[in-house]
Order: C-alpha cells, then structure tokens, then sequence
C-alpha cells in the first residue's frame, strides 16, 4: 500500500541535496574545527559556509549571530534561561502567551522552581497574540518575552513585528520561537525586530539533531553547557560537523526555493479545505485563515475523537497527526485549543495535516476520501452525534 | 502501542448501536481524558439477551466497549455484575497503562446499565448519580504517560521523572 504522509510537522523528510552533502562529508577526513592545523581549519571552514547560509536564511547582519544547537528545543533552552541568568540581576520577570510550544513552556516553569516569576498572555479565536497585551504584562522587572512567530498547532503566525516594537519601546529582550516556520514563510530577523530567534534544520529539510539560535550582536544569554569556546562561547561542546553541514545545504535550498514552497504548500492547503465539505458534514477550521503557516491545515471533526480517526487513517496508509487528549500522551486536551476558547470535545477531535515538497493534489484526495469513510463510521459509534 | 486483539475490535467493533426499546441504560463520560460510553441492554429471563454500544473516544474506548458487549451478552444478570474492567482489559490482551485509566470504563457502563433495569423492574428511583470511576474503582491505578510510574490519586506530577499533568499557561 503506496503511504501518503501529511505529518510534515513531526517529521519532515531530508532533501536530496543535503542527503548528498551531508554523505559526502561523511566520505572525507576531516580534524576539529577548533584545531589550527590543515585538517582541523578544512572543518572550521564547512561551519563557516554553513553558518553563512543560515544567517542569508534568516536575514541577520553578522554570521556570527547564528549559533549551532543540537535542537530547536535546545536552542529555546537557551534563549529562555540563557536570558534569565545573564540578567538576573535586572529583574525576575518573564512576559510569554497561553499556547507555546511546550520547550517554552517547561523552561518556564523551571525558571520558576528557581524563583523567576512568569505571566502568559491570552490569544483570541483565532490564537493570535494582541501587542497591546504584551504590553500592558510588561513590569519594570520584566528581563524577557518570549512569543513564538507561528503556532505548531493551528498555523497562526503571530504579530511578532508589533510585539518586537514595544519591547524595544520598553527596552526587554524578544525571543521569538520560529522553529516551525523557519523556511516556510519570509523571515528576516532585521524585520522581524527580535533579539533571540530559535529554529531548527529538519522543518525545512535539514537532518534531526541540529538546531540554531539567532542571537542579536549586544544581547546577553549564558550558555547551556559550558566547557570549551565553540560557537563563539555561546555553547561548549565539539561541534556536529556532519549536522551543520546538512543545515547549511538545508539553508541555501529554502532561501533558493521559498517562494515555490510557500505556493506548492498553500495550493494544496487550499484544495483540502475547499473540498472538505464535500466530505466531512460538520467541522471547524482552527488558526487565523489570513495569517497561517501554508503547509499546516488542523481540522476539528466534530462529534468524533482524533485519535481514532488517525488510527482508521492509518490503516488506510493515510499518515496524520491528532491533538486529541488521549493521543497526546499527558491525556489532557491541547492548551493550543483550549486557549482559542474552543469546547473540550470539539478540542478533541482534531486533526492535524502538514504538507511536504512530495505531496500532490492526488494525496489530498486520498486524505479526503479516507477521512469521509473514517468520519462516517465512527459517527456511527458516537454517542455525541445525532442524525 | 494496541494489541492486535485491540486493533481487531477497533477496526470492526462489535454491537455497535441504540437500542430504542432497552430495558437498562448506563451513559458513563470521563471528564478527565474525554471518551464517554453508552450501553444498552435488553433483558429476557433475567438474561442479557441484546447490548449495544455508544462510545466517543480513542481506538482503545473503542475496543473496550465492543469487548464488553461479547463478553456480557447473553450471560445472567449475577454474572454480569462480576464483570470488571480488568476482565475485559485482559480480553483484549491487555491496555497501555496510561489507558486502563480513562479508556476502560466498559464494565462500569454494563453496571449502570444493569441497575437502570433494576430501578426500572422495582419501580424505584434509580440513584441520581453515576459512580464516577476514579472515586469507586480502584482497581487500576493512574500511571506517568511519560515514564510509567505509579501516580498516586491526588498527586499532580510524577515524582519519578517531574512530569506534570498541568499543561500551559506558563504563569
């Protein structure tokens, strides 16, 4: 049975070309890029092409600003409690929104363990985060606010632009988490006005275990592992040579195909949310449909649970990803749709679709198809659904 | 994650369905994880002679109540009340543990069901409340989703590896 994937959010395939990059590093010798002999700056060198293709990804003004990580959750670490130990002298206060990824949210409760105190602002319906909020939860002891550029969940790409003003105008750090749209969407870290920005290689095509963590010329942020002088002091550690050379490749190719991706993504996005009615009776579109990731759809099917209809799917080679309470592991509904005020048992029957470069209008149809006889089976079973 | 027996029930669960003229109904909702179950029986010589089910919730509420349904139909009233949760979890060959606590509420349905028919059949008042199955059934214990440890009732994080079940906000 030929597989059709849609859970590009929890793991995206490697491009060919970083494949190609990544296995012929593999064949060569290389030394420690800390090491000043011919082997040792052979290596410093991949890093430094590497890093330059990330920071033309991102747009930032010095290659130095970008730091490898092993993860997009390492990198939030970092510029999380990074920032609240290098200014803990300044305040304990850190400024964050209802429905961040859990790397934001954990890192904050342990900060808090530690006496740090936190206030996470509320989204609308449609998630977004309002400025005018974020400014009002700004204290005199605030040192940080961390908002994430678009939501894992629902695909909401927040104001981070206007966030990043009155933050400026009150003189705390942003750190914005762009783990899921970096490579998905435009950008820029100048325009974007953010201090510390967070992503990862493999949500644009990159290998798993390599992440980076933009971190703006005069800002402040202590390392997690400290040790040697890697990474500018900014993290210890001998560097994964073989993981930044494939971000690197993964870099070039996003900023090279943005533009096709974003349209390839949004066509199909399109298609499945225009025929969904033909197939599924009673729904709810969740996110801001003028301002969402274009590879993300997530879908409530009302009446039924997702884990059960991800399962059917996947028994009919239909790959996708659920927020249901039961799926999640922690059996507790999604924060994501429980702040966007949606009802617990709508929360539970959603549906996660994400797109990838391989996927075709022929993979949306399957996708529909699939989920209109799950749909109408489990019905049938609901106690909640009545004909 | 699911026994293949779990995967046979979910994918083709049996006695699925209303039943209009039931002599005993037992609705049974979990708010903690969201699956809610319906049972119906029909009783003819103080014999589950039909039982139907209603079940929202994942492929393993699913499997649990189809499960339920073939294990008590047509057995007596007496032996149906001694089917517990745990039977039926060990039909299915056995539950992941995080879902023994809030996907295994079959028997508890049946039991609802079974004094529905005798409130009914006495002309008494059924009692108003249903039992809630995380104050009277004890047999399962809440286990950590992340590392499997005992959660002790009350206890809202895993000692063993500092999970806890409260989720975002931050503050």
């Amino acid at each position: 049975m030929d597989l059709v994937y849609l859970d590009h959010m929890s793991l995206n395939p490697i491009l060919p070309e970083v494949r190609k990059a990544m296995a012929d590093a593999l064949n060569q010798e290389w030394g420690n890029p800390s090491s000043q002999h011919r082997l040792g700056e052979k290596a410093a060198e991949a890093i430094a092409n590497a890093r330059q293709s990330v920071a033309d990804l991102i747009g930032a003004r010095f290659p130095r600003e970008v730091v490898f990580t092993s993860c997009g959750t390492e990198s939030v670490n970092q510029a999380i409690k990074g920032t609240a130990w290098a200014r803990q002298d300044k305040g304990n206060h850190i400024v964050t929104t209802n429905i961040e990824h859990n790397a934001v949210i954990r890192s904050l409760r342990r900060l808090k363990q530690m006496g740090f105190s936190v206030t996470s602002v509320p989204v609308d319906k449609l998630g977004r985060v309002n400025p005018a909020t974020v400014a009002r939860a700004i204290r005199p002891e605030t040192i940080l606010v961390s908002v994430m550029h678009a939501n894992n969940e629902i695909g909401t790409i927040e104001p981070v632009e206007e966030i990043a003003r009155v933050c400026r105008e009150k003189k705390v750090p942003l750190h914005v988490d762009a783990v899921d749209s970096m490579g998905h969407v435009p950008i820029n870290v100048e325009e974007l006005g953010a201090d510390l920005v967070s992503f990862a290689a493999n949500p644009f095509y990159g290998p798993t275990g390599v992440g980076g963590l933009y971190i703006r010329r005069g800002t402040t942020v202590w390392p997690l592992l400290d040790g040697g002088v890697q990474e500018n002091r900014n993290r210890a550690g001998t560097e994964n040579l073989l993981g930044i050379i494939g971000m690197g490749a993964a870099a070039a190719a996003a900023s090279r195909d943005l533009e096709k991706r974003m349209a390839h993504a949004r066509s199909l996005r399109d298609l499945l949310l225009a025929k969904l009615p033909e197939y599924v009776e009673e729904f709810v579109v969740n996110g801001d449909p003028d301002n969402c990731l274009p590879y993300l759809a997530s879908v409530s099917v009302r009446h039924l649970e997702g884990e059960s209809v991800m399962l059917m799917l996947d028994e009919e080679g239909v790959e996708v990803s659920t927020r249901s309470a039961c799926a999640s592991g922690s059996l507790r509904a999604s924060h994501v749709l429980l702040s966007t005020g949606m009802e617990f048992a709508d929360a539970q029957g959603t549906l996660v679709v994400t797109f990838g470069p391989g996927n075709t209008e022929a993979d949306v149809f399957r996708f529909l198809e699939t989920l209109g006889s799950a749909v109408k089976t489990l019905l049938e079973i609901s106690p909640l659904y009545k004909k | 994650m699911y026994s293949k027996k779990v995967m046979d029930h979910f994918r083709g669960p049996r006695n699925v369905g209303t039943m209009e003229d039931a002599d005993g109904v037992g609705e049974l909702g979990n708010p903690l994880c969201g699956d809610m179950m319906t049972i119906y029986i029909k009783v003819e010589d103080d014999r589950i002679a039909d039982i139907k089910f209603q079940t929202f919730g994942c492929g393993a509420a699913i499997a649990v109540s189809s499960m339920l349904t073939e294990i008590a139909r047509g057995k007596t009233l007496e032996e149906a009340k001694k089917i517990t949760n745990k039977d039926v979890a060990a039909a299915l060959e056995g539950l992941p543990k995080n879902k023994l606590h809030c996907s295994n509420l079959g028997a508890d349905a049946l039991q609802l069901a079974i004094r529905d028919y005798e409130a009914k059949k006495s002309g008494k008042p059924r009692e108003q409340m249903p039992p809630d199955p995380h104050e009277h059934n004890h047999e399962e214990k809440c286990y950590c989703p992340y590392c499997d440890t005992e959660v002790p009732e009350g206890q809202t994080f895993c000692k063993n590896c500092a999970f806890s079940d409260d989720e975002a906000p931050a503050d």
